[in-house]
């Protein structure tokens, strides 16, 4: 476990220094000795981008996991069932009707209506029969369409369409310092589920258990709610949406370690920062000096590693079998 | 002791439950019997506060279920459910210190550990106390659930059909398990039972419920005759005597 640990954070020291250096402009020691300009170009976009990526890619694993646990299902994840879509549609409507709105209104806006979309489809989850548990992820991607469509009809009749692509193909090359600062928001959000994590992982149990054990199930799924639809909101507005993150992330923990919330978080959100990291890079170096969206190479990534856990049984099993073989022998 | 007043209960409109009004006696282990659909599982959750009480009122040791804070009772009274199927994946130790939840609020000490341990040590789970609850057999699953309950460490423990899946030897050891702790350490249990001669060997006290209704109220000894299980069954059954045990021969 040490041994992995180490790894881990190596990679994502490596990768985050090969974000430092990566991009249009080059950046070598020479450019620091000249003027400062290299110095500069840091601060002011390479480290902002970098910090973007990581609470990005964490904040949005995170936000899965909550998720997961409110519906006690699986396959679902916030920014395809209907939180990043309905974050969307907020944004559209406070530019649509208050066109010189500062970034803080707009951001308002789209929690407001992200946490409203959310709740709409948990309301819509809870009435889905109970042993049908694929249900809950088509439900969610039919929703999610539905209000995507319903955002790019109120664009085209608003001659707004340029702007969706913003919203909705999240990238990281417009971030510099002053446009990415909303996002600590979502490393705020990500701390208070880790400070309630065991309280998360006892609604994943379902309502009987949380209400044996004591929890005001319905507190904290509404917070639970809170800290989704703010995250799904602050991405949309500064990185767009990036979907997958929140559903393959945290599968992949759960597989790994389990869902001991307590002890899997800080996991889950490292892993979802350093993937999403890992397809920003990629993305900045495919067609150098040009970029491919963060989103995209996510979506390709992100199908990849689905089809994986799909089909390879997770790894403790085989190993238990193992020592189950050995010890009946 | 558990006191139930003239509760009645209904579900879209169906009478699950029909002015039931009894107590539970402290300290002993009291059988819940009766054919499907009887209301058991709906009496039981009621007590459990798992349910919002429609008619009457239910107190535990004096405690008002739709009145005191949910944490409080969380300390005084657990319960194991029927149906858990799990979305997450957790460690048999992982679900049996969750148990412990009520007691420290995320932050467990020594002694929660001493709690998990004896827990484990109680149902035979040490062996697989590492091992993904996706990754057993039902019955261990079962066991890992009523090791949580008994982690939880309350004066009153309910359980409903905590027999579900489990091989004779295990079922006799959970209610042996079950015997020892009202009778040691002076816990009351409830458990909903399927198998009646269960009931004839380990409760203290029997309650019958048919349609919603009760039918059958005290001492096992007293319960156990043909008439009364024809009432709440609706068979004829002769009743054995073997020493001072009843045994109910139903089998045929």
């Amino acid at each position: 476990m040490t041994k992995g640990w180490l790894i881990a954070i190596a990679l994502l020291l490596t990768g985050i220094v090969a974000s430092l250096f990566v991009g249009a402009i080059d950046l070598d020691m020479n450019s620091f000795s000249r003027s400062g300009e290299g110095l500069n170009l840091l601060v002011v976009s390479r480290i902002p981008r970098t910090l973007a990526v990581l609470l990005t890619g964490a904040s949005l694993a995170v936000a899965g996991v909550i998720m997961q646990m409110i519906v006690a299902n699986r396959f679902v994840e916030p920014m395809t069932a209907g939180a990043g879509s309905t974050a969307a549609l907020g944004v559209l409507l406070i530019s649509f009707l208050l066109p010189g709105a500062s970034i803080f209104i707009k951001m308002a806006c789209a929690c407001v209506t992200s946490l409203l979309g959310t709740m709409v489809f948990l309301a819509m989850v809870r009435r889905l029969p109970p042993h049908q548990p694929l249900l809950v992820p088509l439900v969610g991607i039919a929703y999610g369409g539905v209000v995507s469509a319903l955002v790019t009809f109120i664009a085209f009749q608003a001659d707004l369409l340029q702007y969706l692509e913003t919203w909705f193909l999240g990238e990281f090359s417009g971030i510099l310092q002053g446009r990415y600062e909303l996002l600590w928001l979502a490393g705020v959000l990500m701390l208070l589920a880790y400070v309630i994590a065991d309280q998360f992982a006892i609604l994943g149990l379902g309502q009987s258990v949380s209400v044996n054990l004591g929890l005001n199930y319905h507190q904290i799924v509404r917070l639970g709610l809170v800290i989704v639809s703010l995250i799904s909101a602050v991405t949309v507005v500064t990185v767009g949406i990036i979907p997958f993150v929140g559903l393959v992330v945290p599968n992949i923990v759960s597989r790994w370690l389990g869902d001991n919330l307590r002890r899997t978080l800080p996991v889950t959100a490292m892993m979802g920062g350093g993937l999403v990291l890992l397809s920003d890079l990629v993305g900045r170096l495919v067609r150098h000096p040009f970029e491919i969206p963060a989103a995209t190479i996510f979506g390709v990534l992100g199908a990849l590693l689905f089809l994986w856990l799909l089909y390879f049984p997770p790894k403790s099993k085989g190993v238990a079998c193992l020592r189950d073989k050995e010890r009946a022998r | 002791m558990i006191n139930i007043q003239s509760v009645s209960h209904s579900i879209q409109g169906q009478t699950i439950l029909s002015d039931i009004s009894l107590s539970l006696p402290k300290g002993k282990l009291s059988a819940l019997i009766g054919p499907n659909g009887a209301g058991k599982s709906t009496l039981l959750s009621l007590i459990a506060r798992l349910h919002a009480l429609q008619h009457g009122v239910i107190t535990v040791d004096g405690l008002d279920v739709s009145k005191t804070p949910s944490r409080t009772l969380a300390r005084k009274l657990a319960i194991l459910s029927q149906s858990n199927t799990l979305a997450s994946r957790l460690t048999v130790r992982d679900l049996v210190s969750f148990g412990r939840f009520p007691h420290h609020n995320g932050r467990p000490g020594a002694e929660d550990k001493n709690k998990v341990d004896e827990a484990i040590a109680a149902l035979g789970l040490g062996e697989i106390a590492h091992r993904f609850l996706d990754e057993i057999s039902g019955g261990q699953r079962q066991k890992a659930f009523v090791a949580m309950a008994y982690a939880q460490d309350t004066d009153y423990l309910l359980l409903d059909e905590p027999l579900n899946n489990l091989d004779m030897k295990s079922a006799r050891a959970l209610m042996q398990t079950l015997h020892e702790l009202s009778e040691q350490s002076g816990k009351t249990i409830v458990v909903v039972l399927h198998e009646i001669n269960y009931a004839a060997l380990y409760a203290d006290w029997i309650v019958g419920l048919r349609d919603g209704k009760l039918i059958a109220n005290g001492p096992t000894h007293d319960i156990l005759t043909s008439e009364t299980i024809e009432t709440i069954f609706d068979f004829e059954a002769e009743i054995h005597q073997i020493g001072d045990q009843k045994l109910v021969m139903h089998y045929r």
